[in-house]
C-alpha cells in the first residue's frame, strides 16, 4: 500500500497535539538547538563579516607590492628571531642598487619612518608619522598629491628640506590657511611645505593621512644613519610578483655579496603572507567555535532525543491502539519523526531571530559588516531539521517497533 | 471457513522456563458465527484472541484467514490484515483519551487511505448506528463507560471487518449497560456480521450460538447452543 497523504495528516495531527498539550517542556527542550543556532550562525557570520573586512584592508596594501625588509613580517618562533635579529640593516646602497637593476617592478621605493610631533607656529600636532621616501611613492602608493607637488630626483638628491604633508596633517595643522610654501617644523629642523596629498582614508583603525613625506636621504641625515630601509617594489603586473619576489633576492644577495650556500640576511615580504598570517589565526578560531557549536547541537539533539524517549513512553498505549487498528511501522515513526522535528524548528526559528538580532548588535558596535546570509540560515535550519530527524530516529523507530499486545496491556 | 487453526500452539519464555499458553488448538470458525470462549483465568482466552486478531503469531501450527496463510506474516503485513478483517472491542475501551468519539471511528479509515471527505460520512455513520449520532464531538472522558464501549464498538466495525473481536466487552460495564452492548452485538450479528468474544460469565456467554471452553491452553468443550 502506497503512502498516503491521510497517514502523513495524521502524522502531523497528532505532533501538533502532542506539543500543543506539553508546551512548556516542548520550549525548554528547544533550547539546546536553540542555543546551538545562535553560536552557529552569529559565529559563521561574524567570522565571514571579519573576513572581508580585513582582506578589504589588506588589499589597500596592494597585492601587487612586494616588500624587501631587514626581518620577515612574520617571526614564528624564538629561535627565527635569534637567528635575524643580527641581520645588518638595510642602507640607501641596496636601494640604488635595487633601483638600477630591477627589471620587473614598475617604482622601487625606500621607505623609513618614525612618529614625531609636527610644528607650525605655535601650533603643533604630535604622533604624526614622518616617512622618507622618493617621489616613486606616488607610484607605489596610488596616491598624487591634491594640492601643490612632490618633491623631485633632484631635491632628493641635493637633500633639500622640502616636504608633503598628509590630508590630516594639513586640515589639523593649517586650519583653512593654505599650507603650500609655508614652513614646518619636523625634529628640530625646518622643512619646506610643497604640496598636500589626496586623502587616503584609514586602514583597520589606522588613518593614512596623518603623515608627512621627505626625501630619505633627508630622513636618513635628520633622523640617523642607523635606521634601515624598507624597500617597497610594485611589480609590472599582478602576474609577475612571484617573479619579481625572486630577482629581488637574487640583486639583494649580489648587492649584499652573498655567496652560493649563504642564508640571506633579509627578508622578501608580501601582502599575502599577511593574508596568510590571519587566515591562519581564523582557522583556529574556526576549529574552536564549530566545537562549541557542535557540542550545544548535541546537547539539544540529546535532549530531543530524551524528550522524545518520555513521550514514546507516555504514549505506549496510544501507539498500541494505533498499531491495533491498522498503523504500520512508518506510520508511527513518522509521528514520532514530526514531532521532534516540530520541537527542534521550533529551535532552529527562535534561534534564528535571536541571531539576525545579535548580528544587527554587532554591526553597531564594531567595524565588522556581520550580515546573517541566507545560506547560513539555509544551513542552519538543514542542520536542525537533520538533528531533529536524527535524534528522534531512536525514540521514533522504538515506538514504531513495539510489540502492540504489550503497548496495549501498558498502564 | 473463515478461520482455520490447525495445531496452533504458543508458547511464552519467562527466563528459564516456558510457559505453553495454548497446546495444539484446532479450531474453524465460519462466516456470520457467534462464539464465546470461556475459561478459567490463565486458561488462555488472551493469547488466542490475540492470534484470531493477528496482533501476535503463534509458535507452532497454521492460522488460515479467509483463505490467506498469516502464520508469518510480518508485522506491518498483520497490521493490514488486522485494519481489513478485524475489529477489536476491548475490555478497557482503549479510546485515544485526546480525540473526539469522531476521531477515534475515523483511525481505521485513516490507516487504510480512506479520503477525508468519505471519512467523515462514514464513521458519523457507525456512531448513528449504535446510538451515538448526538455524542460524535465529545471526548472519551466526557462519555459514560457504556458510551465509550459504543465508540469502541462503532471502531469495530466501521470498516466493515469480517470479525469483530471483543476481549470481554462488558467486564468494565454495569450489568445493565453490559446488556446494551451485547444487543448491539446481537443486532450485528443478525446483520451478518461474525462475532467472538471472551467472557467469563455464563449469562454473557449465553448470547452466541457456540462456547468453546478452554482449561490450560487446551479445548476442553466446544459446543453448539
Ligand atoms: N506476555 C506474556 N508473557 C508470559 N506469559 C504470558 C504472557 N501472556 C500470557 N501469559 C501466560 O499465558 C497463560 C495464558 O494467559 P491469558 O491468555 O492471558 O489467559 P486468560 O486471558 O485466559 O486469563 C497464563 O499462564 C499467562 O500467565
Ligand atoms: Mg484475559
Amino acid at each position: 500500500m502506497k503512502y498516503s497523504w491521510t497517514e502523513f495528516g495524521e502524522g502531523v495531527r497528532i505532533a501538533t497535539q502532542a506539543l500543543k498539550a506539553n508546551r512548556l517542556r516542548s520550549v525548554l527542550t528547544t533550547l539546546g538547538i536553540l542555543i546551538g543556532v545562535v553560536v552557529v550562525t552569529v559565529i559563521i557570520s561574524v567570522i565571514q563579516g571579519m573576513n572581508t573586512y580585513v582582506t578589504g584592508e589588506l588589499s589597500s596594501l596592494g597585492t601587487d607590492n612586494v616588500f624587501v625588509s631587514r626581518y620577515p613580517w612574520m617571526i614564528t618562533s624564538w629561535e627565527e628571531w635569534l637567528r635575524v635579529r643580527k641581520r645588518p640593516r638595510i642602507e640607501k646602497e641596496h636601494f640604488e642598487f635595487l633601483e638600477k637593476y630591477v627589471t620587473l617592478a614598475e617604482a622601487v621605493v625606500p621607505e623609513v619612518a618614525t612618529r614625531r610631533t609636527v610644528k607650525y607656529r605655535t601650533e603643533d600636532l604630535g604622533g604624526v608619522f614622518i616617512y622618507g621616501t622618493t617621489d616613486k611613492y606616488m607610484v607605489s602608493s596610488n596616491a598624487m598629491p591634491e594640492f601643490g607637488r612632490f618633491f623631485t630626483d633632484n631635491e632628493i638628491h641635493h637633500r633639500r628640506n622640502v616636504c608633503v604633508i598628509g590630508w590630516e596633517v594639513a586640515d589639523k595643522l593649517y586650519k583653512n590657511k593654505d599650507p603650500v610654501g609655508k614652513r614646518i617644523k619636523i625634529g628640530g629642523q625646518s622643512f619646506r611645505i610643497l604640496g598636500v596629498m589626496e586623502k587616503r582614508g584609514q586602514m583597520f583603525d589606522f588613518s593614512m593621512d596623518n603623515n608627512v613625506m621627505i626625501p630619505y636621504t633627508v630622513f636618513l641625515k635628520v633622523f640617523g644613519k642607523h635606521r634601515s630601509l624598507d624597500i617597497q617594489a610594485k611589480a609590472l603586473s599582478p602576474e609577475v610578483v612571484g617573479e619579481l619576489k625572486d630577482e629581488l633576492e637574487a640583486l639583494m644577495r649580489r648587492a649584499r655579496g652573498l655567496r652560493v650556500g649563504e642564508e640571506s640576511d633579509f627578508s622578501v615580504n608580501e601582502q599575502s603572507q599577511l593574508l596568510e598570517v590571519y587566515n591562519n589565526l581564523t582557522k583556529v578560531l574556526w576549529i574552536v567555535l564549530i566545537g562549541i557549536g557542535s557540542i550545544a547541537l548535541l546537547v539539544g539533539g540529546i535532549g530531543i532525543m530524551n524528550i522524545m524517549l518520555v513521550s514514546v513512553t507516555e504514549r505506549t498505549r496510544e501507539i498500541g491502539i494505533r498499531k491495533a487498528l491498522g498503523a504500520k511501522r512508518r506510520v508511527i515513526l513518522w509521528q514520532f519523526l514530526v514531532e521532534s522535528m516540530f520541537i527542534s524548528s521550533i529551535g532552529v526559528t527562535l534561534g534564528i531571530l535571536i541571531s539576525i538580532g545579535l548580528a544587527t548588535l554587532v554591526k553597531q558596535v564594531s567595524p565588522i559588516p556581520v550580515n546573517i546570509s541566507a545560506w547560513v540560515a539555509f544551513l542552519g535550519i538543514g542542520f536542525t531539521i537533520s538533528i531533529g530527524i536524527f535524534f528522534g530516529l531512536y525514540p521514533a523507530s522504538k515506538a514504531a517497533r513495539l510489540n502492540p499486545i504489550e503497548a496495549l496491556r501498558y498502564e | 471457513m473463515m478461520i482455520e487453526l490447525k495445531d496452533i500452539k504458543k508458547d511464552y519464555h519467562l527466563g528459564l522456563e516456558t510457559v505453553h499458553a495454548l497446546r495444539s488448538i484446532n479450531l474453524n470458525i465460519d462466516e456470520n458465527e457467534y462464539v464465546a470462549i470461556m475459561g478459567p483465568s490463565g486458561s488462555g482466552k488472551s493469547t488466542l484472541m490475540n492470534l484470531l486478531g493477528c496482533l501476535d503469531t503463534a509458535t507452532e501450527g497454521t492460522y488460515c484467514l479467509n483463505g490467506s496463510d498469516v502464520s508469518d506474516m510480518n508485522d506491518d503485513n498483520l497490521a493490514e490484515i488486522r485494519n481489513r478483517e478485524i475489529g477489536f472491542v476491548f475490555q478497557n475501551f482503549n479510546l485515544l483519551p485526546r480525540a473526539s468519539a469522531l476521531h477515534n471511528v475515523e483511525l481505521p479509515l485513516i490507516y487504510n487511505g480512506t479520503p477525508s471527505s468519505q471519512r467523515h460520512g462514514l464513521a458519523a455513520e457507525a456512531l448513528t448506528k449504535v446510538g451515538l449520532g448526538d455524542r460524535m464531538q465529545h471526548r472519551p472522558n466526557e462519555l459514560s463507560g457504556g458510551q465509550r464501549q459504543r465508540v469502541a464498538v462503532a471502531r469495530a466495525l466501521v470498516n466493515n471487518p469480517s470479525i469483530i473481536l471483543a476481549d470481554e466487552p462488558t467486564g468494565n460495564l454495569d450489568t445493565r449497560t453490559g446488556d446494551e452492548i451485547m444487543d448491539l452485538f446481537e443486532t450485528l450479528h443478525d446483520g451478518g456480521n461474525t462475532i467472538i468474544l471472551v467472557t467469563h460469565e455464563e449469562y454473557i456467554a449465553e448470547h452466541s450460538d457456540r462456547i468453546i471452553r478452554l482449561r490450560d491452553g487446551h479445548i476442553e468443550r466446544d459446543e453448539a447452543r
